[in-house]
């Protein structure tokens, strides 16, 4: 465990550090709902312990949470958990997980933007809190593959019943995973990576 | 048991789900660059806070994961933000670890390096990001490292 010092700012643990040589990053999304296990499969591949990066957002307090029916500003703070895959000597892969909600993508510039793609974790316990988010990446043109995290106690279904639920597109993969385990969350990153590859070769990716 | 059915959006043939609201884009000034989707002015995007950084003025070009360099040691004049920022970027490290080890909101981390950039106690390394014609041996790249996860 580390804490903080009274004064000093914790930094990377000097194995966490990045080498001089690193010139470029990329980054891909893990975007689900609440609970669907983002930062758990973030922190099982990622070479550093899983850091959060927040940001501040205001709105207008209607209707918004607890604040009924006031009309004044409310501050959020909304996190996003991420990791660090090393990839070479020269690139680095970040691993970002988001919350499913689109209000939230905003608030970190360029987040879908510049990814390579996106992964949508979905819990079959709560299947349609998915389906705005794979609708939002529809919208946006965002390469994505779909991991269903599977839960001892969550409803099994087959993949292809879930993919007509999920109404995606035939070549749109879609996998099993266990977040927990590193083999696995490896597997749902590689099958995105082959998606994107093969999006590559036919020239489809916008 | 079946599991519950989404319905795809199809815009133009206005069925029984709304569309979502197009986000209205601000009139731009002119001469000046157009800002990246989600920045201020969007309409859409919520606004930001700006605590520690000041006043807002032109904000570079900064993603999550542009990788920020110290170019310098911290000089006398630099602020306690400044001076922990280069501590932390001796080594390349991208702007979220810094985000995250500071504690500050990467809206505010953004500013900093802004102002950091522009007075050269920084250098910053932008990243690759998705292009119309994507670079293959990029993709086999990121291939190749995860399968030595």
């Amino acid at each position: 465990m580390d804490f903080k010092g009274s004064d000093t700012i914790p930094g990377p643990r000097t194995e966490d550090h990045l080498p001089h040589t690193a010139q470029a990053a990329v980054k891909i999304v893990i975007v689900g709902g609440f609970g669907v296990g983002k930062t758990t499969m973030v922190g099982s591949v990622s070479e550093i312990r899983p850091l959060t990066t927040e940001e501040t957002m205001t709105e207008a307090g209607v209707g918004v949470d607890d604040n009924f029916g006031s009309r004044t500003k409310t501050a959020t703070t909304v996190a996003m958990d991420f990791g660090r895959i090393s990839i070479t000597e020269q690139l680095v892969l970040y691993l970002f997980g988001t919350p499913g909600q689109e209000r939230f993508w905003f608030l970190w510039n360029g987040l879908f933007e510049g990814a390579l793609g996106a992964v949508v974790l979905i819990d079959t316990r709560r299947l349609e809190v998915s389906f705005d988010v794979i609708g939002r990446l529809e919208e946006r043109g965002v390469p994505f593959v779909v991991a269903v995290n599977s839960f001892p106690d969550g409803p099994r279904y087959p993949l292809g019943e879930l993919r007509q639920a999920l109404d995606l597109s035939e070549e749109i993969p879609i996998i099993e995973c266990d977040a927990r385990r590193r083999a696995s969350s490896r597997d749902v990153l590689m099958t995105l990576m082959r998606f994107l590859h093969s999006l590559a070769m036919t020239g489809a990716l916008r | 048991m079946t599991p519950p059915q989404r319905r795809r959006r199809r815009y133009p043939d206005q069925g029984t789900a709304q569309p979502p609201p197009k986000p209205t884009q601000a009139p731009k000034p002119a001469g000046k660059p157009s800002p990246a989707p989600g920045q201020e002015g969007d309409g859409k995007a919520p606004e930001r806070l700006y605590v520690v950084a000041g006043p807002d003025g032109e904000r570079a070009d900064i993603d999550l994961v542009t990788l920020i360099v110290a170019r310098a040691d911290p000089p006398p004049s630099a602020t306690p933000e400044q001076t922990a920022m280069l501590r932390l970027c001796t080594a390349p490290l991208s702007v979220a670890e810094l985000s995250a080890y500071l504690s500050l909101p990467f809206s505010v981390v953004t500013v900093l390096l802004t102002e950091m950039l522009t007075a050269e106690l920084v250098q910053s390394r932008a990243p690759i990001v998705r292009q119309a014609l994507p670079d293959r041996s990029l993709l086999e790249a990121v291939m190749h490292g995860l399968q030595r996860l």
